[in-house]
């Protein structure tokens, strides 16, 4: 996630100098930095074992321990540079913790197999010797769902990485299930197409990734879910069948629509190895406006507006809280704010189509009829592309910088979006009431809001300088609670994982979770595939 | 010194945005400019910070703030942000398509300083489109005034010389000089502003004068030079890698760089 921040983060004058003497050729090609190859963690502390922090888990005693004939097996169908093993110097920490370090699992081996037809023999396998598998992918899930509990064996699709065909007419890109998406974005860009999901771990995450957790993302409002937009997949299954729908069309009735069981499936029931997405074609102009607001009344009437006046140009529309402001600031101190007050609510507002002139008149027509009737009390417009980046960054940087004290307990949950905002006053009111907030030694440095209007999606981020059973035990499951009673969902776009499988109930009945939990049974007997998560 | 007004002529030029990439169009003889992004030259938005930081941080020393800009009838969108920024009043020079040399940009700003009886201009020390870094220093030779070129701080002292340090190889350089003077920016100086929605409202309503080349009679426009083509750059070999300090070594030595 930090990867493509840090990509993101251009500053300006560092930039620039870079460029300094460069020719006009040459300009643009020192302000793309790729920073790749390099973990960065959200916070410091050192995570505890899950199994050691929620000791109510226990190892599932029908599973089997891994053998050296198990390993055999494996060296027999992957080659060296496939298998990664545990040892006294290496203890594969990047793929037993998560990326917020909250989780962490005690796997002792990471197969990472080149072909499709090999993560099939080795599933098949697994399911013979009841061996559990936690499938991984960029390891970017925010609620410890692609890191192992116990000794599970990682699974990682980061080798299967090719682009597998695109169709400039139709725009329909297929490829592997291991490619990066910002990758894949690049790949699109390049033949005028956009992936039509976007979020801040673009850097890392895959594509496979996304599908399997159903990720949402900044341009949801555009362009919709991945159910709409994922043409087919190609999985393998718990017995070792692969099942491939790739070739799959815009328009297919043909019987039951597979695909959609395996997106937000969450590595149980089939590991996604290849993907075929339908893309739209690349907004050639974008244009981005930071708002400030005087309340959260405020923030929806400007929402309304936005919807009215910019219509099928408007791409993103996000809200800030003070508060989550106030801590970016602290974490970007070289970077200045587009305002120099303080205001209780930002938006940040970002359109894009294909007509520069137009979008420009639109939103110039906009703001200026929100400023009059005031529902806006201040705001600016990037009048360049570092500016655009930059106001991005005020939005992007929120979730590392919500940990930069330490963790962050995160929630994202969809609302009413009336009451979108009170989660975030009722979370503040109820840690306050339990005396956790304030300067250290108070484990919780502040509870903030922010997300995605357009889709009713809240980010309640819980900035702490420790993780603690405290905290925890204040917001859950107060805050599923508040969900239900607003009959909101508990994940809107993280998926459930291992932090919220106790608390599916909260959004679904009880002949829902039923199902879900009977198909998994039909189609992975042995409960390999990503145990002790999901229902 | 507060006797003294300053007069401030800051011309900016309507450059490709520097985060877009240029591309060199098919017949090889320009860089493609329809569909591209257009933005202010990004040392000039830093000449127009410091003349808006120079008034707000003395108020009587600043009587004008001139923003001028040859170039097509868009160019009319960065000086509008100029205006925003805080440029009291603006002109645009409409040389349609023209590609206008350094010499001939100096003169016509020579006149444009005469008439706007200017004492003082900041401008950016290159624009990022051709690189030249020449017109500051043109100007100032045109108008014999001192020049203070890559400037990374602007100090106005007491005895009414300028003080400016200069961005040079391997350090700064202080210079002093007296008014009037002509200032080129460098990155450091500042880090430019945001332009607020309430000033680019006020904005539209600030003077914009229209003038064309054909205004400017006693200039030759005619370029001086001929672009025989423009060419990508070599793409760079992709890295490779190797598998041990030896072949490392090996590599290295093949391609005599040890």
């Amino acid at each position: 996630m930090i990867r493509s921040t840090v990509t993101r983060q251009l500053v300006r004058t560092v930039a620039l100098r870079q460029c300094r003497y460069a020719p006009v050729v040459l300009r643009t090609a020192c302000v793309s930095p790729n920073v790749h190859n390099h973990r960065f963690y959200a916070t410091k502390i050192q995570p505890k074992l899950t199994s050691e922090n929620y000791p109510s888990v226990k190892r599932n005693p029908n599973y089997k321990q891994l053998s050296s004939e198990d390993l055999n097996f494996f060296k027999s169908i992957l080659t060296e540079n496939e298998i990664l093993q545990a040892s006294e110097s290496e203890d594969l920490a990047f793929y037993n913790e998560d990326w917020m370090r909250k989780y962490k699992g005690q796997s002792k081996i990471v197969l990472k197999p080149k072909s499709v037809e090999k993560i099939a023999k080795i599933v098949k396998y697994c399911n013979e010797q009841k061996l559990a598998v936690v499938p991984q992918g960029g390891n970017t899930g925010l609620v410890g769902g692609s890191v192992p509990v116990f000794d599970e064996i990682i699974l990682s699709v980061a080798n299967l990485n090719q682009i597998r065909h695109f169709d400039p007419v139709s725009g329909i890109l297929k490829c592997d299930a291991g490619v990066i998406l910002e990758n894949a974005d690049n790949f699109l860009a390049e033949h005028g197409y956009i992936f039509p999901l976007d979020l801040g771990a673009k850097g890392s995450c895959h594509v496979g990734g996304v599908v399997a957790t159903n990720a949402g993302g900044l341009r949801l409002l555009r362009y919709g879910s991945l159910h709409g937009s994922v043409l087919g997949l190609e999985v393998v299954m718990p017995n070792g069948d692969i099942v491939n729908s790739m070739d799959a069309l815009r328009k297919d009735n043909t019987g039951y629509d597979l695909k959609q069981l395996f997106i937000g499936s969450e590595g149980t029931i089939g590991i996604i190895t290849g993907v075929s997405i339908m893309t739209p074609t690349r907004p050639k102009a974008f244009n981005v406006s930071f708002l400030a607001v005087e309340s959260y009344e405020a923030v929806q009437q400007v929402f309304v507006k936005a919807k009215k006046d910019l219509s099928e140009i408007l791409s993103a529309f996000e809200f800030m809280d003070s508060n989550s402001q106030e801590l970016t600031k602290q974490h970007l101190p070289d970077s200045p704010h587009p305002f120099e007050d303080k205001y209780p609510f930002y938006v940040l507002i970002e359109t894009s189509g294909a007509n520069k002139e137009h979008d420009d008149a639109k939103l110039e027509a906009f703001l200026e009829s929100a400023m009059e009737e005031e529902l806006v009390v201040d705001g600016v417009v990037a009048q360049d592309e570092t500016e655009l980046k930059n106001l991005w960054q005020w939005r992007e940087m929120i979730p590392e910088s919500s940990q930069a004290g330490g963790g962050v307990y995160k929630y994202d949950v969809s609302l009413p979006l009336k009451d979108l905002y009170s989660l975030v006053e009722a979370a503040n009111t109820k840690l306050a009431e339990a005396g956790l907030v304030g300067e250290a030694p108070k484990p919780v440095i502040q509870a903030i809001g922010y997300g995605h209007v357009g889709d009713g999606n809240l980010h309640l981020n819980v900035a702490v300088r420790e993780y603690s059973k405290d905290v925890e035990k204040a917001l859950e499951p107060f805050v599923y609670e508040f969900v239900s009673s607003k009959h909101g969902s508990i994940s809107a776009e993280h998926g459930l994982g291992f932090q919220k499988k106790n608390y599916i109930g909260y959004s679904k009945n009880a002949e829902e979770v039923k199902l879900i939990k009977d198909l998994r049974t039909h189609y992975d007997p042995n409960a390999i595939l990503n145990p002790y998560k999901y229902v | 010194m507060a006797s003294k007004q300053l007069r401030i002529l800051v011309p900016v030029k309507r450059v490709i945005d520097y985060q877009i990439r240029p591309r060199v169009n098919k017949l090889g003889t320009a860089i493609e400019t329809t569909g591209v992004k257009f933005s202010i030259n990004p040392f000039d938005d830093i000449a127009v910070e410091e003349a808006v930081r120079i008034r707000e941080k003395n108020k009587s020393l600043v009587e004008s703030i001139h923003a001028v800009s040859i170039g097509p009838s868009k160019a009319q969108d960065i000086l509008r942000n100029c205006l925003a920024k805080g440029a009291d009043t603006s002109t645009l020079i409409d040389s349609k398509d023209a590609r206008i040399e350094p010499l001939a940009v100096a003169k016509v700003l020579k006149e444009v300083v005469e008439k706007q009886n200017a004492n003082l201009v900041i401008m950016g020390k290159q624009a990022i489109d051709d690189d030249c870094n020449n017109t500051g220093q043109m100007l100032a030779g045109m108008l014999k005034w001192p020049q203070a070129t890559n400037a990374a701080k602007v100090e106005f002292l007491e005895s009414g010389r300028v003080e400016v340090t200069r961005e040079v190889d391997g350090g700064e350089e202080v210079i002093s000089a007296s008014l009037p003077l002509v200032i080129t920016t460098d990155l450091r100086l500042n880090i430019p502003r945001y332009v607020g929605l309430q000033n680019l409202m006020k904005a539209k309503k600030k003077p914009m004068e229209k003038l064309a080349l054909k205004d400017f009679s006693d200039v030759d426009f005619e370029p001086r030079l001929k672009v025989n083509s423009i060419e990508e750059p070599q793409p760079r070999a992709p890295g490779v890698k190797v598998n041990s300090v030896d072949e490392l070594i090996e590599k290295l030595k093949d391609a005599k760089v040890i």
